[in-house]
């Protein structure tokens, strides 16, 4: 891969953004904020060099493989993956309709590059665990990275999950986080209260960073700082703006899970093309 | 049946695991810390560095193995059938059967299983739940023997699986030389009168009951190990003969085995039918002979229905 600047990375976050409100609004229905919030994200990952993958073999056995535990964030993945060329990206307009490969959340194997099914918040990090284990047990050299969102850690199973990967030793492990502070019926603070979310995850004996989740190169940092910790998990907290570049979507919970109509389709196009 | 051996199931069960384990070494085993109950000690002292004790967190062990399923391991998920799936369906749905990954879900002490812990353990729901799964196998051994064959037959099945037994040491109706396959049902007793269809430790109840009347009645007694996919043509074709059917099972009469069969025969071949369950109840404290009396799972009942059938 060739090296990449952090200014063009941040172009490509700001189209794969434009990508996801013309699926939105093409679908009619789906959750736009946490795909906008942590677009710079998704852009690091695939194209910053922070993981191994092969687009001409996506199951190559020793790809890193992407957890997306919540589903609702599917659109951003998508537009990613098609970004990458694991398939056309003429297929991005089918979501959500019938027999489109990308379905609403993420069914497993439907798409290259779509390891697990998700949509029931908190499944995807038990699953992630499972497969940091396997490589582990068979000595592999490739690593998992589970992506969440702040309100799915309200399900218990999440910390569960994260008692196992401690107990496991599992710094195979990168668990992400979108700290966006909204969840469906609003703040997250007024929903279920999760501050202090980084005392917490340390707690569970999990290696704890907090980055700027619209900074690249602090996740590029923490990303390959995770790499080199070998005494426990990480979880890099992500802060973000939800509905991020698009003014009148940003920190509105509302946007959670409501899409644009044209009118406003037109206008958040228009303000991502002036970035 | 003279004196039949009495055996547990789940003792089936930790050796054919050792055996599948000892076949394929991508067979690994979580428990959701139930490890000498779920007799998955054996395979623990055999295999550790295959064995994973996960706590008592059924959800998270039931995603861990889908997890370790989609990079190639045959997880063998453990615990109580109130908790396994009772406790993590969920996960169970979407992790493993909406997936298709390759995750053997294993509920032990169902029915009366854990008699005198009181109904809140006693599990009557757990075909039905496991039941209604797309891409979902579900099977019911008979016995120690079967418990063991069927364990090794899963481990070598490709996709999901839930099995389900019972706890206390019952009588042993198979031998090791009984074929098992998979989706086909045992015709354990020829008859032309009455089909009893049974599952699990109401298999040697229900020959116990045939044995009984077959002075005035004829009986056939058929071993429906595999509940989903259902043996239709077996099913069918002993119901088309004998035109009464008894169905009987440690479990719910809702959704269970005699529910599959009420709706496989409503729609291929109606005939008057009875079912021998758990009656829409939950059950108490005693021992789980006593509370087999009490509810209506043994000989005596199934022979009730047989003649009330007829």
């Amino acid at each position: 891969m060739l090296p990449v600047s952090m200014a063009d990375l941040a172009k490509k976050a700001n189209l794969l953004r434009a990508e996801v409100v013309k699926m939105l609004t093409n679908a009619g229905t789906g959750h736009p904020a946490g795909p906008l919030g942590s677009a710079d994200f998704w852009t690091m990952l695939y194209f910053g060099g922070l993981i191994n993958y092969k687009v001409d073999d996506p199951w190559w056995e020793e790809r890193d493989r992407v957890v997306l535990s919540a589903g609702h964030y599917c659109p951003i993945l998508y537009a990613v993956l098609a970004e990458a060329g694991f398939f056309p990206k003429s297929e991005l307009m089918t979501l959500r309709q019938l027999g489109s490969k990308l379905q609403g959340h993420p069914v497993a194997r439907s798409l290259p590059g779509i390891e697990t099914s998700s949509g029931p918040l908190g499944q995807g990090i038990s699953q992630a665990v499972g497969m940091a284990l396997a490589a582990k047990m068979d000595n592999q050299k490739w690593r998992v990275v589970c992506f969440m969102g702040d309100g799915e850690q309200d399900e218990g199973q999440v910390w569960e999950a994260y008692l196992c990967a401690a107990k496991y030793t599992l710094s195979n492990l990168t668990v992400v986080i979108d700290r966006n502070n909204i969840q469906i019926d609003g703040y997250t603070e007024n929903v279920m209260p999760l501050d202090s979310l980084a005392a917490k995850l340390a707690a569970f004996n999990l290696n704890v960073i907090e980055v700027d989740g619209h900074n690249l190169t602090e996740i590029k940092e923490a990303y390959e700082r995770a790499k080199v910790i070998f005494e426990k998990p990480t979880a890099i907290i992500l802060r973000t703006i939800p509905g991020k570049s698009v003014s009148f979507m940003e920190n509105n919970p509302a946007w959670h899970g409501k899409v644009p109509s044209p009118a406003e389709e037109i206008l958040a196009l228009t303000e991502l093309k002036k970035q | 049946m003279i004196n039949p051996e009495m055996k547990a199931m789940r003792d089936g069960y930790g050796e054919g695991l050792v055996e599948a384990g000892k076949r394929n070494e991508k067979v690994v085993v979580l428990v959701a810390d139930l490890t000498e109950s779920t007799k998955t000690d054996l395979f623990r002292a055999e295999f550790p560095e295959r064995f994973f004790e996960m706590g008592i967190s059924e959800q998270n062990m039931m995603g861990v193995a889908a997890g370790m399923a989609a990079c190639g391991k045959i997880p063998f998920v453990n615990s109580f059938a109130c908790f396994n799936p009772g406790r993590n369906w969920e996960q169970m749905r979407l992790s493993v059967c909406l997936s298709g990954n390759n995750v053997k879900v294993i509920g032990g002490h169902a029915g009366f299983g854990n008699g005198t812990d009181g109904g809140n353990q006693q599990m009557f729901e757990d075909i039905a739940l496991t039941r209604v799964l797309p891409h979902l196998t579900v099977v019911v051994p008979a016995d120690y023997e079967q418990a063991k064959k069927m364990t090794i037959a899963i481990g070598e099945f490709l996709g999901p699986v839930y099995m389900r037994m019972t706890k206390p040491k019952r009588e042993v109706v198979t031998t090791k030389g009984t074929p098992l396959i998979i989706g086909k049902a045992q015709v354990l007793r020829s008859g032309k009168e009455v089909t009893v269809f049974a599952c699990g430790a109401m298999v040697y109840e229900a020959l116990q009951a045939a044995e009984e009347v077959a002075s005035e009645i004829d009986v056939e007694v058929i071993n429906v190990h595999t509940i989903k996919p259902l043996d239709k043509e077996t099913i069918v074709n002993s119901a088309r003969k004998t035109g009464r059917v008894v169905t009987a099972e440690e479990h719910s009469i809702i959704g269970g085995l005699g529910g599959a069969i009420a709706e496989l025969l409503a729609e291929e071949y109606p005939v008057s039918m009875r079912r021998v369950g758990m009656r829409d109840k939950f059950g108490e404290t005693g021992e789980p002979d006593e509370l087999l009396a009490k509810y209506g799972m043994t000989k005596e009942a199934i022979v009730g229905k047989i003649k009330e059938v007829r």
